[in-house]
């Protein structure tokens, strides 16, 4: 019954929020949100770490009943549903200091993107998960497209249609995997454990990973398939933006590892070389575009293609470093991405510009914010004891465990993550003042509370990353005796 | 049966009706004969009775289609309160003349014999051809009149010499002898067989406006008032497939492999041309009747991966097809006669610019129909796809499914831009009214297109 309320709760507050309107809609949604925060908290802290999906329910749904409606909480799930959890009150909240038409429209979409997202994550049926995989794009499209930059509309237009284009080569992977099923009965069934136990030749699992690979590359989004992303990033709100690089990006990652792996490991031993390197060459390239970067939103979109590059590259090396590490670091980054990109509105708003070259100094009024700022960017430089250590370790040691060059390679990450974050710190925080950075406001009290939780997330995981670690290592174990 | 005396009675009793002085009492009574013939309907549930010595045959199936061409039928009657007030208008005439053609397109569904399929065809026909040309002062009316009565009537010229020909093979326009026929041949049938077959189904492919006979569909489409086209693009396609069905799974199950080579190409070419040419449209009624082409491409999908799954997933996408389309006309009615440009009812996406922000209703409704029309999931056209889908990889027609996905995509760039122009454009403000009743319809059409989307199973059981 849990993860029913954790599915339906946010569509109620969706609602209310709709329903009530008006300036209450902020302050309706931020209690929706906690309270979602408090039902996933539950989750977290009374999740027996073990491989069975917990918390479950399974109501019969459509085709007297083989496809279900039937959701729960494993091991995979759990990081991401607590992510998704964690973030949505704190992108609420950080919405705060900006009035937006329509307000509550706009708080109303956020929540059923959480409710979409939580969806993703929890659905056990193949069927309701690609279902919920496609509906969160609608909120997210319509956020993005109704309250972004100028050039929203069509830049939004292609994320949308290249997105979709995607899924459906997964739907149809799925619908021909369903009606290789058999139950008892003479049905078919389309829950996802029964998909792994199918047994496939190896042209069907070529056919399948692919069809599976464009669909979660896309989303992820892997090289070469990323050119919808650094545009939609920037021109979304930041609201959107953080919802999309901060969770819906992981949905492709949670993808490969709930779908693609187990369903057709032929397959990725086939084609998973291509994936890796695919990967990697994603790695490398984002990260030297982001380090010519002028524009500090474009170059955390960048540094976002780059560390995701990371976690398909450690995923599809099949090995329990690089799976544990995927999971640990989807929740890192979600976290540190969605403070940096916080960190750029609140200086974007302050300067009004965007522009790197035409900013600096501003450490000398904001005390707090520079601790805010330097604590997120060493999470997200993988500094020991901080969040991002533990993840892209795991994640190197995972590639390096397949293919040491490969592994070298994506090892470059670090150091030019380094270079880019520093350099935008260098240029951003210190130097000369410049004109518009004079008597640069530091952060108030509400802006002080979306970074706290995050800054304590980031030396959390980076401190006890076995209190994370041991949740998903049984559920990891099970999924790779399906895989080898 | 019981409808189809109904409805003619009715037709009659409403030209009568036509010489009231007041207009007004004619749309409720349409509205009620309508769901008298609905009614009606199911009390043959389950019984499957033949009538008119056996050349008609009411199942299951037949009711269910027959439920959505009156369903179909009751929301463009519903949504025709305008020719109430327009002078030129004949409302009696058009509403007899509706009723009829259901008559039409019933015989359609239900027969059992080609003689009565052909005049199911003809009635359907005959009052399409007419509806089509009732703008009598606009030339773009009378011209699609003249176009699709002289191409229709080819069409079913072809069509009856394809019967012809089956006739002399088999001895029998009964589908149940044809299909015995097949079975004593024992796979070596006379040549006047194939070619009826093919002869009749270029005849009906030319009725659900499939490529390559395709061509009459726009101009038909977008001169006819925008009230028929909505009748047209859903009750003569649903009909004409509910007829397409029972000709290949009754008369020609047995020789499928002669003619799903021919569907098959026939399926990839309107999907194709269909989608294509709408994502080129800038007229928003133009660009529904390509849609109304690459839907019928998705509707052969099923008939041409011909199986078990087929019945259901054409009676399913119809419905979710023809309550769609008719939300969407029936919003380009009033948003393009309240938008007119040139005193000429605006059909263009410009038309929809900003409508979110002066009906937001509308453009919800408008919204939620364009998803379904593209197959987005949580709507009634996601699940409609899913089951034509289903078909085809039953019967392992991968390369049709991969080009039906890419088609998919490229229908959602077209859906979408209606969507764009209605939220994220900027529009002229003034506040588009819509009668309460009219309101009403269209909500209830949206109903009907979220719920099948979140429980298809609900009409599953039915089947």
């Amino acid at each position: 019954m849990l993860t029913l309320s954790i599915l339906l709760f946010p569509i109620l507050a969706a609602l209310l929020v709709l329903a009530v309107g008006g300036k209450q809609a902020k302050q309706i949604a931020f209690l929706g949100a906690l309270v979602e925060l408090g039902l996933s908290g539950y989750a977290f802290f009374s999740f027996v770490p073990d491989a069975t999906s917990q918390f479950a329910f399974d109501y019969p749904w459509i085709a007297a009943g083989s496809i279900r409606f039937s959701a729960g909480i494993d091991g995979v799930s759990l990081l991401l549903v607590v992510l998704t959890g964690l973030l949505t009150p704190l992108i609420i909240l950080s919405a705060f200091r900006h009035t937006y038409e329509r307000p509550a429209v706009f708080y109303a979409l956020i929540l059923f993107m959480q409710a979409a997202l939580m969806g993703v994550f929890t659905a056990r049926d193949a069927f309701l998960f690609y279902l919920y995989f496609e509906a969160a794009l609608i909120p997210i499209y319509f956020l993005a497209a109704s309250w972004g930059g100028e050039n929203r509309i069509a830049v939004t237009f292609k994320f949308f249609v290249y997105t979709i284009f995607g899924s459906l080569f997964m739907l149809v992977a799925l619908v021909y995997l369903y009606f290789k099923t058999s139950t008892a009965a003479g049905l078919h069934s389309s829950a996802i454990t029964d998909l792994y136990n199918l047994t496939l030749s190896a042209t069907e699992q070529t056919w399948i990973f692919w069809a599976f690979f464009i669909a979660f590359a896309i989303k992820m989004p892997v090289f070469p398939f990323h050119t919808w992303q650094p545009d939609t990033y920037v021109e979304s709100p930041t609201p959107a933006t953080m919802l999309l690089a901060g969770i819906m990006l992981k949905m492709g990652v949670y993808g490969v590892i709930r779908l693609l792996l187990p369903i057709v490991p032929e397959g990725v031993n086939l084609w998973g070389t291509t994936a890796i390197v695919l990967s990697v060459i994603g790695i490398v390239y984002g990260a030297i575009i982001a380090i010519r970067q002028r524009d500090i939103k474009r170059l955390i979109a960048y540094s976002s293609f780059s560390h995701v590059g990371l976690m398909a590259a450690g995923v599809f090396s099949q090995t329990s470093y690089g799976i544990q590490g995927a999971l640990v670091q989807m929740l890192a980054h979600g976290i540190n991405v969605v403070g940096m990109f916080f960190v750029a509105d609140i200086i974007a708003s302050r300067t009004n510009t965007r522009l790197l070259d035409q900013m600096g100094g501003i450490t000398r009024y904001t005390p707090k914010l520079t601790v805010y700022f330097m604590i997120l960017l060493l999470g997200s430089v993988a500094l020991p004891l901080t969040n991002g250590f533990v993840g892209e370790f795991l994640l190197l040691a995972g590639v390096f465990e397949y293919n040491n060059i490969l592994g070298a390679v994506a090892g470059l990450t670090i150091i030019f993550g380094a270079v880019y974050m520093l350099r935008l710190f260098q240029k951003a925080m210190f130097g000369k003042t410049t004109e518009i950075t004079t008597g640069f406001k530091d952060v108030s009290g509400s802006e002080s509370w979306v970074f706290i939780p995050l800054c304590i997330m980031v030396f959390w995981i980076g401190l006890v990353p076995n209190s994370f670690l041991k949740l998903t290592e049984p559920a990891v174990a099970n999924l790779l005796q399906f895989i080898k | 049966m019981l409808s189809i005396i109904l409805l003619s009675v009715f037709g009659i009793v409403l030209l009568y009706l036509g010489f009231l002085k007041s207009r007004a009492v004619l749309l409720p009574a349409t509205l009620f004969f309508i769901l008298l013939a609905l009614g009606a309907g199911f009390l043959e549930w389950n019984k499957s009775y033949l009538y008119f010595g056996d050349m008609l045959l009411i199942s299951n199936t037949a009711i269910l289609f027959t439920s959505i061409v009156l369903i179909s039928a009751f929301m463009v009657v519903a949504l025709s309160g305008d020719f109430l007030d327009d002078e030129a208008a004949q409302p009696a005439e058009y509403y007899a003349i509706l009723l009829f053609s259901i008559v039409g397109a019933i015989m359609m569904i239900a027969y059992e014999n080609l003689i009565m399929l052909f005049v199911g065809v003809e009635i359907l026909s005959v009052s399409m051809y007419v509806l089509t040309g009732s703008d009598k002062r606009n030339l773009r009316s009378n011209e699609a009149a003249l176009k699709y009565f002289l191409m229709g009537s080819f069409a079913t010229g072809i069509m009856l010499f394809g019967m012809a020909l089956l006739y002399g093979a088999a001895g029998s326009f009964t589908l149940t002898d044809i299909k015995g026929y097949i079975a004593l041949a024992q796979g070596r049938p006379s040549l006047l067989l194939y070619m009826g077959v093919l002869l009749v189904l270029i005849g009906m492919l030319f009725k659900v406006s499939a490529a390559p006979f395709h061509f009459w569909t726009p101009d038909v489409y977008e001169g006819a008032p925008t009230l028929f086209t909505a009748f047209m693009s859903t009750v003569v396609k649903t009909a004409g497939f509910a007829a397409l069905l029972q000709l290949l799974s009754v008369a020609f199950g047995a020789i499928y492999g002669f003619w799903w080579i021919t569907l098959a190409a026939i399926t990839g070419l309107t999907l194709l041309i269909g989608n294509l040419t709408a994502a080129y449209q800038d007229s928003f009624k133009r660009m529904m009747a390509y849609s109304s082409i690459s839907h019928a491409g998705y509707l052969l999908i099923g008939l041409a991966a011909l199986g078990q799954q087929s019945k259901q997933a054409l009676v399913f996408y119809s419905l979710a097809y023809s309550v769609a389309t008719i939300a969407a006309f029936g919003i380009l009615l009033v948003v393009a006669k309240q938008r007119a440009f040139d005193g000429r009812p605006d059909d263009t996406y410009t038309a929809f610019n900003g409508l979110s922000r002066q009906n937001p209703l509308l453009a919800f409704i408008l919204a939620v129909s364009m998803l379904s029309l593209a197959g987005i999931p949580l709507t009634a056209g996601f699940w409609g796809k899913f089951m034509v889908f289903s078909a085809a990889i039953d019967k392992g027609m991968v390369w049709i499914l991969v080009l039906a996905v890419l088609m998919s995509a490229v229908g959602i760039y077209y859906y979408f831009r209606v969507v764009i122009a209605m939220y994220f454009r900027e529009g002229s403000s003034t506040y588009i009214q819509v009668a309460p009743f009219y309101r009403f319809v269209l909500i209830a059409a949206t109903a009907i297109t979220i719920i099948l989307g979140l429980v298809p199973g609900l009409f599953q059981n039915l089947m």
